[in-house]
């Protein structure tokens, strides 16, 4: 199954990128005008001309396209207008640390999101559960962009606990596991909390409802120990909602990256996406997008292969 | 027994958070209070440079920290020598400029520099191929001549006598980045220079930070660390600055205005020639009427506008040249005067009508002001403006967008718009003027056409002759109060807080660009502490 998914992956990306380019070519930011920024406003429109000749932009959108795509395929992705520097440089320097931030974040919100899903699925209604819920909708409306102020109010004003920002400490360059590890924190916390109601409201739903389910009672009925059937009956078959919740967070957890980046000026790729969205950087907008699209894909895929462990009824080539 | 498991897990995964929390905090946050060293400084900057190449504009007007140009500025923005020896000699009629330079000085990786490394810059600068925005700066420049190792020589195509003050931009390395793409090469992000500092690292959309040149021909600086943090949302860089994260940044009157009673931080006020105007195109039959364009002049109130919206910080403008400045013409101001402007359009024929707004032969004096979307501060003066002007029975249609929105328009309708460039008058007055350049690019906005201002304009560049040329601006300034074709509003002053730990700063005057070395980091490697 994974070999044919990928197949088609090939068409999909094809038709993101030849889309991305439309779309650019469509919007109104002039990759010239981004491109020289304030010194634009007093250069000359001979100057103005040649840039966009040096830069390419003055060719038809289906030429720039297939150029780009030759180029990619043999591993050359090109130049990144807006950041000055090689597309696979950019992207080198930054994937990491994205990566990272997600990864802990998302790791975060799955384990916190389960365990407290589980507890306030076993007593429904419970002050836990209603507790549990009422943070869960409270976190699911406030936008991560506001969550990032509070916590850099709350962590590095109010308490002065953590740094507001950066990778490492802003006066020093070296950067260390520790200091990383400090700088990491508040970002992965806001961007887990961010993502956490969703884990918590389907887990609890989930294993709310096998609780209630036939197995569950015959299980209990036959005297198995209440741990056993929560862990082995309940819980097995209310995270399979989760397990495809797991692949479908990826596009909002790329958006929430986004914005979180932003606010503690995280050198991820994110901010990078933002500022070739903006100057209609093609080399890197395409780049960018095929890697946003590959994750969506790849995390589709992943939630399809672990549903497919989880519950054997479903077969792999469904 | 199964709650009891939940909990274990419950704990483990809390012990866990609890512990990855702690570590998190254990190493005490040293960067707060007073007791930070002296060498070294954290500053906030609101705008990230796109590149660190000087061959592609960065650093054009001086204050680069990594790289020196022939020639610098001093706090009073007067011209000294940097790579040069001297101040150049100046021949042919104000066509050729001779630089002998500085000896003994080598870049940071220890090559000496000479004169092939201004050649190379100068030359790769006005190639065609090189991506450079600021290029038309250096229009007046014919060649570049090396005639030894130490004298090089630049050939004008015409006098231009502000010529010297463009040579302050750096100096790029032959070795280095003559050897690779000069657009995307490597040497755009880990640059090499003769500067006071060198660059160590470059996060993009980070920070920046430089550790300071031991062997810098200047003597080297007594701040061994600086850093320059990027953080483009104003609260946030408030709030890091207050959090003792930074040690200065750059803020608006506003949030500036929040640590006025801060024992350890004071505000410093960098005087500018950063002025907001509204363009009145020549096209347009209400703004290219001159009755119309003077009663606008009158109607505003320029006073109100620093008091209400800059909070004081910032002046009335007249044109281009701030009130303060030795090229400013006196006795051009022109105070706030409703009745006056209403007087000239009711002598005009401009009629009141029932809507309030006038009109003469049918056309109503009515027009679009765009704005740039998301800049708080041009906002608010289109906004004022557009209130002064109905007081006088002009409507100004307030509107906003991107450039790429309001550049299709900017031929028949109003902009607000902004500018500044103290190293010369030349640099603002003629590309804002010239009726050469009219509609070409941003330039020339208003498409402005007067042969008395052109004649003035080249008169005044050809000739280096300092009171020939003081007579010229003195003449195009009474000009453009009798026609003007910008209505100019304010000269904005730039606001910087700064901790206490470093005495005597100062600012320089500031063009309308925020550089990354301007502010009281503009001379950071003269820094001294206060104790």
């Amino acid at each position: 199954m994974t070999a044919r998914r990928a197949l088609t992956a090939v068409p999909v990306l094809l038709a993101v990128t030849l889309g991305v380019f439309a779309i650019a070519a469509a919007s109104p930011f002039d990759p010239v005008r981004a491109y020289a920024g304030t010194a634009g406003l007093t250069a000359s429109q001979e100057n103005l001309d040649q840039l966009r000749h040096n830069l390419g932009v003055d060719r038809p959108l289906l030429t720039r396209w297939w150029d780009w795509l030759t180029s990619a395929l043999t591993g050359d992705l090109g130049d990144s207008a807006s950041l000055r520097a090689p597309v696979s440089q950019v992207i080198g320097e930054r994937l990491g640390w994205s990566v990272l931030l997600c990864a802990l974040a998302f790791a975060l919100a799955v384990t916190i999101g389960t365990l407290l899903g589980v507890l306030a699925a076993r007593r429904r209604g419970g002050a836990l559960d209603r507790a549990v819920t009422a943070t869960a909708y409270v976190l699911e409306a406030a936008p991560p962009y506001w969550l990032g102020l509070l916590a850099v109010w709350l962590g590095a004003l109010k308490l002065g606990m953590l740094p507001a920002g950066g990778l490492t400490d802003t006066g020093t360059d070296l950067v260390t596991a520790g200091q990383t590890a400090r700088h990491l924190a508040l970002p992965a916390l806001v961007l887990a909390a961010s993502q956490l109601p969703w884990f918590v409201l389907y887990v609890r739903q989930g294993v709310g409802d096998a609780l209630t389910e036939d197995p569950v009672r015959g299980a209990r009925a036959r005297g198995l120990r209440e741990r056993t059937v929560l862990l082995h009956h309940a819980l097995r078959s209310g995270l399979l909602p989760v397990l495809t919740l797991i692949g479908s967070r990826v596009p909002e957890l790329i958006t929430g990256a986004l914005l979180v980046e932003t606010v503690f000026s995280w050198p991820g790729i994110a901010a990078a996406t933002v500022q070739a969205a903006t100057s209609v950087d093609f080399p890197l907008l395409a780049a960018l997008t095929v890697l946003a699209t590959a994750a969506v894909l790849a995390g589709n895929l992943l939630s399809d292969l672990l549903y497919g462990l989880a519950d054997p009824r479903v077969g792999f080539d469904g | 027994m199964t709650s009891r498991s939940i909990r274990r897990v419950a704990a483990t995964a809390l012990a866990a958070t609890m512990a990855l929390t702690a570590a998190a905090c254990a190493a005490p946050n040293e960067g707060r209070g007073s007791t930070k060293p002296t060498d070294t400084a954290v500053v906030g900057i609101a705008f990230e440079p796109e590149t660190l190449s000087p061959l592609l504009g960065y650093g054009k007007d001086g204050n680069s920290k990594i790289f020196d140009g022939l020639l610098t500025h001093d706090a009073e923005m007067r011209l000294q020598p940097a790579l040069a020896a001297a101040l150049p000699d100046v021949t042919d009629g104000g066509r050729t400029y001779t630089f002998t330079l500085r000896p003994g000085v080598k870049f940071s990786d220890g090559t000496p520099f000479t004169a092939d490394d201004v050649v190379f810059t100068y030359d790769t600068i006005l190639d065609e191929k090189t991506n450079n925005a600021s290029k038309a700066e250096l229009d007046a420049l014919d060649t570049v001549e090396k005639k030894d190792d130490r004298t090089v020589v630049f050939h004008l195509k015409y006098p231009y006598a502000p010529f010297a003050e463009r040579t302050v931009l750096p100096i790029a390395p032959r070795h280095l980045a003559g050897k690779q793409d000069v657009n995307t090469g490597p040497f755009t992000t880990h640059p090499v220079g003769t500067g006071p500092y060198v660059l160590t690292t470059w996060s993009k959309g980070e920070k920046l930070t430089f550790t300071a040149n031991p062997h810098y021909w200047g003597g080297a600086p007594k701040v061994k660390h600086l850093t320059m943090a990027i953080i483009k949302d104003d609260d946030i860089r408030a709030t890091r600055l207050r959090s003792g994260d930074l040690d200065g940044a750059i803020l608006p009157p506003e949030l500036a205005a929040t640590f006025k009673t801060d024992t350890g931080r004071r505000t410093l006020a960098a005087k500018t020639f950063d002025y907001r105007n509204v363009t009145l195109p020549s096209a347009n039959p209400v703004t290219g009427d001159r009755a119309v364009r003077r009663a606008l002049d009158l109607a505003v109130d320029r006073q109100a506008m620093v008091k209400g919206i800059l909070s004081g910080a910032g002046k009335p403008a007249y044109g281009p040249v701030p009130t303060d400045s030795p090229w400013f013409a006196k006795g051009t101001e022109r105070p706030h005067d409703l009745g006056k402007a209403q007087q000239i359009l009711d002598e005009a024929g401009w009629k009141k009508g029932p809507d309030g707004v006038r009109a003469k032969d049918g056309q109503r004096a009515s027009f679009t002001l765009w704005y740039l979307s998301g800049d708080k501060l041009r906002q608010e003066h289109a906004l004022a403006f557009a209130s002064d002007a109905k007081k006088a029975g002009i409507e100004a249609k307030v509107e906003s967008g991107t450039w790429e929105a309001i550049e299709p328009n900017m031929k028949q309708d109003a902009v607000l718009a902004g500018g500044g460039s103290p190293a010369d008058p030349d640099f603002d007055q003629y590309l804002l003027l010239h009726s050469s350049l009219a509609g070409d690019g941003f330039n020339n906005m208003s498409r402005y056409a007067s042969k008395t201002v052109d004649d003035q304009l080249v008169a005044a560049r050809r000739t280096d002759d300092h009171q020939a040329r003081k007579t010229a601006y003195d003449t195009i300034q009474r000009e453009l109060a009798e026609d003007p074709a910008y209505i100019f509003l304010t000269h904005v002053d730039h606001l910087y807080v700064v901790d206490d730990r470093w005495k005597d700063l100062t600012t320089q005057v500031e063009p309308h660009d925020h550089g990354l070395a301007s502010g009281p980091w503009w001379n950071a490697e003269d820094w001294q502490p206060a104790k």
